[in-house]
C-alpha cells in the first residue's frame, strides 16, 4: 500500500512555488523596483522639463549619459543572461520578444518624439513628476491614456 | 566621514554616470524577478483594457499584466518619496543660454518643471493646454503608434540589439528635435 502513495513534492519545487508570482501580494515586488526607479528619475532631474530641452538643444551631455550608459548596462546585462542562462525566480526561462518592423515606429516616433519634447516626459516620469507634487501632470496623464485609446480605437485605418 | 559624505551627495542632484546604469538594472531586475520585460507606456493601454474591453486591441487579460501597473504606481511613490526626503534645498541649474531663451518667453527656472508652463492655471491658456493636454496626447498616441517608448524601445530595445528600436529611438529624437527647435518657439509665442 505504502508503495503507491503520492511522491511529495521535493522542497525546492515548493520555493519555486512560492516564487511563480500567482499570489497578487507578490506584484508589489515590482512596485519596489518601480519606487528605486522612481526615486532615480527623480534625483538625476531625468524628469526635469529643462533636462530634456537641454538634451535636444545640445546644450547639456547629462540626458546623452544617462541614456548612453543605461544601454551599455543592459546590453552587458543581457549578454550576462543569455550566456549563462540565467533563470527569473519564478523559474521561468527568461525570454526576449522580436520586435517587427512596421511604419509604425516612423510615424509613431516622430509624433512621440514631439509630444516628449512638449512635456519634457515620457510615460515614466510622467508618474514620478505627479508624485513630486506637480499635480497638474495628472492632465498630461490622462491626456496620454486618451492618445493610447484613440490609437486603439483607430488603429486599422492607420498606415502600419 | 564617508558615510555623511555620501548621505550629503545623495540629496545633491546624482550624475549621469550613476543614474543611467541604475535605470540599465531595472531592465534585468524585471526579466530576473518574474521573466517581465522593461516597458512603460503598456501601462497606459492595460488602463485603456480595464476601462475599454470592447475594442478588439484592448480586449486580453489585462490583469495577468498587472505586474507593469504595479511598477508604474512605484514610480509614482518613488517621486513622492524623493521630493519629500531626498532633495537638498536649492535651485535646479541650467544652461544659462536656455534661461536667457526661456526668460524672453517669460519662462522662469527654479524646480524641475518650468511653473510657467506646467499648473493649474496654465492649463486654463491656450498655451498651457496645448502643451499639457496636447503634449499628453501625442506621447500616448505616438508611443502606442511605435510599439513602446524610450523604456521599451531605446532601453529594451537597444540593449537586445533589435534594429526596429533603433529606427524608432531615431524618431523620436527626431521629433525631439523637430518640436524643441522649430515648433517649440511658436508655441512659446502664444
Amino acid at each position: 500500500m505504502m508503495k503507491h502513495q503520492k511522491i511529495p513534492v521535493p522542497v525546492y519545487a515548493g520555493l519555486t512555488e512560492k516564487w511563480s508570482g500567482q499570489k497578487w501580494y507578490y506584484l508589489f515586488r515590482y512596485a519596489l523596483v518601480g519606487l528605486l526607479f522612481g526615486i532615480v528619475f527623480v534625483k538625476a532631474e531625468i524628469i526635469s522639463w529643462y533636462r530634456i530641452q537641454e538634451m535636444f538643444r545640445f546644450q547639456s551631455f547629462h540626458m546623452y549619459g544617462v541614456i548612453g550608459s543605461a544601454v551599455l548596462t543592459g546590453m552587458l546585462s543581457v549578454w550576462l543572461i543569455k550566456k549563462f542562462r540565467w533563470r527569473a525566480m519564478n523559474g521561468e526561462q527568461i525570454t526576449f520578444q522580436k520586435k517587427k518592423f512596421h511604419r509604425g515606429q516612423v510615424f509613431g516616433g516622430l509624433l512621440f518624439g514631439l509630444g516628449w519634447a512638449l512635456t519634457g516626459a515620457c510615460p515614466g516620469p510622467l508618474f514620478a513628476q505627479i508624485g513630486t507634487g506637480a499635480t497638474v501632470v495628472t492632465v498630461t496623464l490622462l491626456s496620454a491614456v486618451t492618445g493610447t485609446w484613440v490609437y486603439g480605437r483607430y488603429r486599422e485605418k492607420l498606415p502600419h | 566621514m564617508i558615510i555623511g559624505y555620501l548621505a550629503a551627495a545623495l540629496l545633491q542632484p546624482w550624475p549621469w554616470y550613476v543614474a543611467g546604469p541604475l535605470i540599465g538594472l531595472t531592465m534585468p531586475a524585471l526579466l530576473l524577478l518574474g521573466n517581465k520585460s522593461f516597458g512603460i507606456s503598456s501601462s497606459l493601454r492595460h488602463m485603456c483594457a480595464a476601462c475599454s474591453p470592447r475594442i478588439p486591441f484592448f480586449n486580453y487579460d489585462w490583469k495577468s499584466e498587472a505586474w507593469n501597473l504595479f511598477f508604474v504606481a512605484g514610480i509614482f511613490l518613488g517621486g513622492i518619496v524623493s521630493a519629500f526626503w531626498l532633495t537638498a534645498p536649492g535651485a535646479v541649474e541650467v544652461n544659462p543660454a536656455l534661461v536667457k531663451e526661456l526668460a524672453g518667453y517669460g519662462i522662469g527656472t527654479g524646480g524641475l518643471m518650468p511653473e510657467d508652463l506646467f499648473s493649474w492655471q496654465s492649463l486654463f491658456s491656450f498655451r498651457g493646454l496645448l502643451i499639457i493636454a496636447g503634449g499628453g496626447f501625442l506621447v500616448g498616441f505616438g508611443a502606442r503608434y511605435a510599439g513602446g517608448c524610450t523604456s521599451g524601445h531605446a532601453i529594451m530595445g537597444l540593449s537586445t540589439l533589435q534594429w526596429p528600436s533603433l529606427v524608432a529611438t531615431c524618431c523620436f529624437m527626431a521629433g525631439g528635435l523637430l518640436m524643441t527647435n522649430w515648433l517649440l518657439p511658436l508655441i512659446l509665442s502664444l
